[in-house]
């Protein structure tokens, strides 16, 4: 077995150390290390963006990073999302708009739409649309979810 | 546990100098992989395409995550620059929009965070996004080895359907694009059978210069994708075009001349037909939408 590498990152905003050998990725270290469960393994090979993760503020696919390369790196996953035991706008959304059927699919999706609306706060349609292309649903047929998304934009923008 | 596909052990390096990311490379005789984005690699390595026992991360490299752009001395992009960054700098921007193009459509936007122009480049496809904008912007590979340094054409740089002429131990460093006239636009598309989320079925890139009236062509490149064993410049096409008018007739009648060009093969993206004719559509639109982009300017 090859030696394990120790690493340090942040991850949702707490300081994060962790073992790994070089061939794991980034997701494998998430789900079966550090027990963040929340990050889905769907295609494993970075097309259906189940795994997406924020890596220094960008959305990336989990599976498709060496868990070696986030040294110093800040991760939020999709366990960092909800703040002080309140569902993030797009969750709350998600929930109420049933853009969600099985759910494999749902955590890529509001993390990548986090990473939309930081950028965008009042994207169209076809921009939700363009950006979320990386993210596969298999259920919804997408409408609700665009909706959704739309809808935690509107809510945003009111709060503040 | 262990539902998920892993990859096969190998180590990791990360040097933060290019000779020693050479030096690596070589002692590794032919065992060893370059990860920069990883979007293409760890995908080849997980399902034994590929393996290796080494893999070198050059992304702490400096000179290899460079994005350097002046009016008058144009872009040095380092091989491992992701897309995102590329496409969110207004003046690459304005000043390659072909390759803007292209960077916006590889992938999604979770792989546009990681994959790089270089690694594109370096994987060598045939229907690779980036290359026919590299093409006609006439761009240039600057490689480092353990024995120094070379710069060579891309057109010089795919040499068959993911073969290059890198050398063993030998890794592209950056890319260089020369500055552009005044006068000068350009533009990629490509077919692919869905929205976005995949490989190219014929794909073309334009660049088109202006004299100083805009009522000529000065100059003209044209570039296809997906229809040859590599990227391919469509040089005949593209010298008809030269004190040409830019009217749709004669984009039209490159368009033919570009067809002339491809020699795609028959597989389950498309068929010979198809993709030659839509050589000729793709030239089309790309040089109309470059020349509407120098109009706009």
């Amino acid at each position: 077995m090859t030696k394990k590498t120790h690493v340090t990152t942040t991850i949702n905003g707490e300081e994060t150390e962790f073992l790994c050998e070089p061939r794991q990725s980034l997701l494998e270290v998430l789900r079966e290390v550090l027990d963040l469960t929340g990050s889905k393994e769907g295609c494993n090979n970075g097309n259906c963006g189940a795994c997406t993760v924020l890596l220094d503020g960008l959305p990336v696919d989990s599976c498709l990073v060496l868990a070696v390369e986030t040294e110093g790196a800040e991760i939020t996953t999709i366990e960092g999302i909800a703040q002080q035991g309140h569902l993030h706008p797009l969750q709350q959304c998600f929930l109420e708009g049933a853009a969600l059927q099985c759910g494999i699919c749902t955590p890529g999706f509001i993390v990548g739409a986090k990473a939309l609306l930081d950028r965008n706060p009042d994207p169209t349609e076809e921009e939700i649309r363009f950006n979320l292309a990386g993210n596969l649903c298999r259920c919804t047929g997408y409408d609700k979810i665009v909706r959704s998304i739309q809808e935690a934009a509107d809510r945003l923008q009111s709060a503040t | 546990m262990g539902g998920l596909t892993t990859l096969s052990g190998f180590e990791y390096v990360a040097p933060t100098d290019l000779t020693a990311a050479a030096t690596a490379l070589r002692d590794a005789g032919g065992r060893a992989c370059v990860l920069a984005g990883g979007t293409d690699i760890l995908v080849q390595l997980r399902e034994g395409m590929r393996s290796a026992d080494l893999v070198i991360d050059v992304k702490k490299i400096p000179e290899l995550l460079q994005l350097e752009y002046a009016p008058d001395s144009g872009l040095c992009l380092g091989a491992a620059t992701p897309c995102y960054q590329i496409y969110t700098t207004a003046d690459v921007v304005n000043a390659y929009p072909a390759l803007v193009d292209a960077t916006r459509i590889i992938g999604g936007w979770q792989i546009q965070s990681r994959a790089s122009v270089g690694g594109n480049l370096c994987n060598s496809s045939p229907a690779a996004d980036s290359i026919p904008p590299l093409l006609v912007h006439q761009a240039v590979c600057h490689l480092a080895g353990p024995e120094g340094r070379r710069s060579i054409p891309v057109s010089d740089f795919c040499t068959a359907p993911g073969k290059n002429s890198l050398q063993p131990g030998e890794l592209l460093a950056t890319l260089t694009l020369p500055p552009q006239p005044a006068n000068a636009g350009s533009a990629y598309q490509r077919f692919i059978p869905r929205n976005e989320m995949d490989i190219a079925v014929a794909s073309a890139a334009s660049w088109i210069e202006l004299d100083d009236s805009r009522n000529a062509i000065k100059s003209a490149r044209i570039a296809l994708g997906a229809v040859a064993p590599t990227p391919v410049l469509a040089e005949e096409a593209s010298q008809f075009l030269v004190g040409k008018a830019p009217t749709e007739e004669n984009f039209s009648e490159a368009g033919v001349l570009a067809r002339q060009v491809a020699s795609p093969i028959d597989d389950m993206r498309g068929t010979v037909e198809f993709r030659v004719h839509l050589a000729g559509v793709l030239t089309q639109r790309t040089l109309a939408l470059a020349h509407q982009r120098v109009q706009d300017s």
